[in-house]
């Protein structure tokens, strides 16, 4: 059996992205656990570009690591001394969590390997996307496209109201 | 067996249980809102993968935009509302603050 490059590189992002998660959930310093999620975005958007979905890869770095990652941060600086390193104490525990875990996966891989996937006979070449994407954005997907941005908005001004203390009563 | 659909369904299930484990077992508010960012990545990779191996037009990608910028809103109302709890109760562990349980 060939294995190619592509493969390869499959495989190393696949478990740059586990190994992020990983790292994500079973961190005991939560700033780790930020850090880590960096590698897990990083390692999805790669997969993403493997998906042939161009804009979407560079949306996921600009807004998850750029934007929500550095939100993380903040918030973590912002309420925790960080030489404090006692905040991984759990509130399910080690135990049961892991046996949902094993539930919900072993139905979620034996779902994966025996429903029957649409799949194409031939993928189609690898194009770029982003005029197809605006071009619906500005057609079918016009009224969702304004609703994100009300949504936007309101979060934007919804997040300052929050998290200003005088504003509270 | 060269790289298909499972390949990736495998890959964001592996994602979604690791967020899952951290939602489950964090009592740090920031912690929890970490496993639910884990747990739309794997979604979105379920978007596109299914986008691109099930069908030849934009709908799963325009619809994995839409999720991440939900998650960005999200975000942003979650860790607002983070440090509204903690100017309160001056901690953000979850079970701190069960002053509304009867």
């Amino acid at each position: 059996m060939m294995i190619g490059l592509g493969d390869i590189l499959f495989y190393l992002v696949a478990g740059f992205t586990v190994l992020g998660a990983a790292g994500v959930a079973f961190s005991n310093n939560i700033v780790y656990s930020g850090f880590a999620m960096m590698a897990a975005f990083m390692g999805a958007a790669g997969l993403y570009v493997f998906l042939a979905a161009d804009f979407v890869a560079i949306v996921q770095v600009l807004v998850y690591v750029g934007g929500i990652l550095v939100l993380t941060l903040f918030a973590v600086m912002l309420t925790h001394r960080i030489a404090d390193v006692s905040i991984s104490n759990r509130s399910v525990g080690r135990l049961p969590a892991l046996l949902i875990l094993g539930f919900v996966g072993t139905m979620m891989v034996q779902a994966i390997f025996r429903a029957k996937w649409h799949v194409l006979a031939t993928l189609p070449e690898p194009m770029p996307t982003t005029a197809g994407i605006g071009n619906a954005f500005l057609t079918d997907y016009a009224l969702p496209f304004e609703l994100a941005s009300i949504v936007l908005l309101s979060a934007m001004l919804g997040a300052v109201l929050l998290s200003r203390k005088e504003l509270r009563a | 067996m060269s790289i298909g659909l499972p390949h990736f369904l495998v890959v964001s299930t592996l994602v979604f249980l690791l967020g899952l484990y951290c939602v489950l077992t964090r009592r740090n508010a920031i912690g929890i809102l970490m496993g639910v960012e884990l747990i739309l990545n794997s979604a979105n990779i379920n978007y596109l993968a299914f986008s691109r191996y099930g069908s030849a037009n934009y709908d799963g990608q325009i619809f994995a935009i839409f999720v991440i910028m939900l998650a960005a809103a999200e975000a942003a109302i979650g860790l607002a509302i983070v440090i509204g709890i903690y100017q309160t109760f001056h901690t953000i562990d979850v079970e701190a603050t069960e002053t509304l349980r009867g």
